[in-house]
């Protein structure tokens, strides 16, 4: 008998995991991917957004607003990738221009900080913005976050905290008796609260239990991402003004130094479908050319897709239609830049329901991931001297070690498969995108999770990266 | 000058496969008796060590070796001299000044060279730089991975295949992986011509009946975990899809093949000149990079056919990178740059500095097949040498020597004529 069973762990299912994790609670959180923050919390533009531009009065703009001011002390506690960089949404005709003045009465309204900045002094700021620019609308408190470390962390703390997760396991179907019964495709579970941060698949989920049927609509968005290079690029995070001529795209730096263009917008069908296609990449890079004059493509090192859960209110959708059964979905953009206030409201909701006394070992800081990359020589020296295998460089495009890759294993939450890794350390994240070092990692991965090699996958269930060993046969 | 560094070497030699080896040795050979070798693998060979398919060493031994037993006749050779090898020992940073720092299981080290000689090999490129759209399951992987998978660790990564590009490692691993019981069913070349020596299509393809698909490429990868199928189709003289083409292929696994890169973060991150076309550093007559005492060889300069070739290479940069550090660096007083001109690719090196005798070697790649052709070179304009070639692969370097005496300051072209 839990407590609370969170459905999902997505950027909103870590968050309420490590938000509640400061109570006396019993908490599951179930997951049906092989790792933490797989979906749509993977594939994103990895924004913190100001809040200037939901509509005043929706959940997106109180929540986007709040979500944002809480981000940077968390990042602290969690060693998470953050960073305050601010974001210019520029104007290159008179129809942009104009929505720009209706975006700051927005921003302002929303409680966002937002200026106008003209000409001169965003050629100052962001010297890449292009030539025809006219002004824009700044948002110093935008920023971007490293969104793989941030579920990551989330969910490491959580479980430090007493939390459980359970992965590769996948809710059916929700049930209410004298409480909920959440049945899953290895067992069944009670508890006294579900949270639905189910996703893309939060409708299915919703749909299981309650009456009020919801639909959720998979949007899907289109990136490409660059390498980290050495001539100077981008600072901000660009956006174009959504216009008649299209909805606007962004060119933004991301925190580990590469770059992101995208994305598209489309309604698809399939909520697993994340592939990508080649003519509306080359309409998004169309569209980004709109707010910058180059775009160095010779460092694209790969594109990629993530869905958005769309519902028809265009808002978030965070209700409690029966006692006991919290719905967190609907969580399209600004979802992550709202997350840590999402979760606070959904812990006020939950209070409601079940007393929460609080923890007094709760502890809200996570030990950092050794990174000796960022460590002074005498430092990464020293920790050589006390772990050789910190000095056995196994990723030289991203300077990864092999002692840092244990560390990242055997952790609460540690990394299972070679997408985990890559996502907590970016190791084959680089330039070779894996090509030098997939085979030395699986080998690592093998031996420290007790596993033969062949059953190491790429990101889980039947990603198999070995078919079958030949020597001995 | 405070000594900030653990130690000082005439040359060191960062990577110890074809090129690094060779290039140690002909330092020492050279006379340079205080030579440190780091290789970032716990064993020496490179690449050379999941070759193991034969063809090695033609030129250079008139025999033909596995990729391991070549490596191993270098590595022999340089355990015959003092030359210091460092294994696991990976290079992080170096800088203009020829510090060097690098990370093993003893420590982080910061160490001074008077000359540096790169020879960090290359990578693959890989479906993020191919741009190739579709879903990202696992079974998409680059043919020098899957050889290491195989050839190294002993694994086979599937059983029903297909090869996107028709470069040589690709062509290896159709025959690699057919031996292994795998079923590859076809290779597709975006080109209207191989990229691969014709010799591995003869003997990789042809002889295991595995078709070969010029002008296509792959349209779509389709898998939600796994690879489970893929679509081909042809390309125009624009390389655009034409409609119409598709054709399906049920596959577990697509190995690319579709070009190797120099690797050299290490010289990017200080600036070092690079070429726009072999995508290695810039070097001149000597080998040596746009920082002076730095120079690089093999396929981390650019990208060659064969090891033999490597290995000449890289024994005339040890001899080049000895002299820079015995004399003091070299006599720049007369240059003599050189332009690729109507059908070259790219031109080795870009910067001649003059000689009063001698030859100079170039290396030089077309950009799309030529047949009954001649090569011209013009000093200044003036038509200095004329040859005339048979035929002329994108696949195949082409040796290209003048005699010094030829030459004189100013702008040497080179370029390809009907006749």
């Amino acid at each position: 008998m839990y407590d609370i069973i969170i459905v999902g762990a997505g950027v909103n299912g870590c968050f309420i995991a490590r938000t509640l994790a400061k109570y006396k609670l019993n908490i599951l959180v179930i997951e049906k991917e092989s790792d933490v923050g797989d979906g749509t919390s993977a594939a994103n533009s990895a924004i913190v957004h100001s809040g200037y531009d939901p509509h005043t009065g929706t959940l997106k703009a109180e929540l986007n607003v709040l979500g944002n001011k809480m981000y940077p002390e968390i990042c602290k506690e969690l060693d998470v990738s953050f960073k305050m960089n601010g974001s210019l949404t520029i104007s290159t005709n008179e129809e942009e221009d104009k929505k720009l003045d209706e975006l700051l009465a927005l921003g302002k309204a929303n409680g966002a900080e937002v200026r106008i900045v003209d000409r001169d002094e965003l050629l100052k700021m962001e010297p890449f913005v292009t030539k025809k620019a006219l002004r824009a609308l700044y948002a110093p408190t935008a920023g971007i976050i490293n969104p793989f470390e941030l579920c990551v962390a989330l969910m490491e703390n959580a479980m430090d905290n007493g939390v459980s997760l359970h992965l590769n396991e996948k809710v059916l179907k929700v049930e209410k008796k004298d409480d909920f019964i959440v049945k899953t495709d290895k067992g069944e579970y009670s508890a006294k609260v579900v949270i639905n941060c189910a996703g893309l698949y939060g409708d299915d989920v919703s749909n299981s239990l309650l009456d009020e049927k919801i639909k959720l609509v998979p949007r899907k968005g289109e990136y490409y991402l660059l390498d980290h290079f050495n001539e100077p690029y981008v600072t901000h995070t660009l956006f174009s003004v959504p216009s008649s001529k299209g909805k606007g795209v962004l060119v933004a730096p991301t925190t580990s130094g590469n770059y992101l263009v995208g994305p598209s917008s489309n309604f698809i069908d399939d909520k697993d479908d994340v592939s990508t296609n080649n003519e509306i990449l080359t309409d998004v890079v169309k569209e980004a050319y709109r707010i910058v004059d180059n775009i160095p493509m010779q460092y694209v090192i790969t594109e990629f897709a993530g869905l958005r859960a769309y519902h028809e209110s265009n808002d978030f959708v965070i209700n409690e239609k029966l006692k006991g059964f919290i719905n967190v979905i609907g969580m399209q953009s600004p979802g992550l830049a709202s997350a840590p206030a999402t979760a606070s409201k959904v812990a006020s909701m939950v209070a409601r329901d079940i007393e929460l006394v609080e923890r007094e070992d709760y502890n809200p800081i996570r030990r950092p991931y050794i990174r000796l990359k960022y460590k002074s020589n005498e430092e990464k020296n020293k920790m050589i001297k006390e772990n050789p295998l910190f000095g056995k460089i196994i990723c030289r495009c991203e300077e990864v070690s092999e002692g840092e890759i244990i560390d990242a294993i055997h952790r609460n939450c540690g990394a299972t498969t070679v997408k985990g890794l890559k996502k907590r350390l970016r190791t084959g994240f680089g330039k070779c995108q894996g090509g030098f070092c997939q085979s030395l990692i699986l080998k690592i991965l093998a031996r420290e999770l007790n596993k033969d090699m062949k059953d190491i996958t790429l990101k889980g269930e039947a990603s198999y990266i070995l078919l079958k060993e030949t020597k001995g046969e | 000058m405070e000594k900030n560094y653990e130690a000082l070497y005439d040359i060191v030699v960062i990577g110890g496969g074809s090129a690094g080896l060779a290039a140690a040795i002909s330092s020492y050979d050279s006379g340079i008796k205080n030579v440190l070798l780091l290789e970032k693998e716990a064993y020496l060979g490179g690449i050379l060590n999941q070759c193991v398919h034969n063809g090695f060493g033609l030129h250079t031994f008139k025999e033909e070796l596995t990729g391991p037993e070549y490596a191993e006749r270098f590595i022999d050779e340089l355990k015959k001299r003092d030359i210091e090898v460092r294994l696991e020992a990976t290079v992080l940073e170096i800088t203009k000044d020829k510090e060097i720092e690098y990370s093993d299981t003893l420590g982080y080290h910061k160490i001074k060279a008077k000359a540096i000689i790169c020879a960090c090999g290359c990578s693959e490129r890989t479906r993020g730089q191919i741009r190739t759209p579709g879903d990202r399951c696992s079974g998409v992987m680059t043919a020098g991975l899957a050889q290491r998978y195989l050839n190294v660790e002993g694994y086979l990564v599937g059983k029903k295949v297909f090869i996107l590009g028709s470069g040589d490692i690709g062509l290896i691993m159709a025959r690699r992986m057919t031996l292994e019981g795998a079923k590859v069913l076809g290779v597709a070349e975006l080109m209207p011509y191989s990229n691969g020596l014709n010799r591995n299509i003869v003997q990789c393809l042809n002889d295991f009946n595995i078709p070969l698909y010029l002008s296509h490429t792959v349209k779509r990868i389709i898998g939600k975990n796994r690879l489970e199928k893929i679509v081909i189709c042809e390309v125009d003289d624009k390389l655009n899809f034409v409609p119409r083409t598709d054709k399906e292929f049920e596959v577990d696994t697509l190995l690319l093949s579709v070009g190797l890169i120099p690797y050299n973060p290490l010289l990017e991150k200080i600036g070092v000149a690079m070429h726009p076309k072999t995508r290695g550093p810039l070097v001149d007559s000597d080998y040596q990079t746009s920082i002076p005492g730095i120079f690089a060889c093999g396929n981390g300069l650019h990208v060659h056919d064969l090891v033999d070739f490597v290995t000449n290479e890289s024994k005339k940069v040890g001899e080049c990178a000895a002299k820079y550090v015995l004399e003091n660096g070299f006599d720049a007083s007369k240059v003599l740059t050189v332009t690729p001109l109507n059908g070259i690719g790219y031109i080795l090196p870009g910067k001649v500095y003059l000689k009063d005798e001698g030859t100079i070697k170039f290396n030089f790649r077309v950009n799309k097949p030529f047949k009954d052709v001649s090569i011209i070179a013009k000093l200044n304009g003036e038509e200095i040498k004329r040859t005339k070639k048979p035929y002329l692969l994108p696949a195949e370097m082409v040796e290209y020597i003048l005699d010094m005496k030829l030459l004189k300051e100013g702008e040497l072209t080179l370029e390809v004529s009907n006749d």
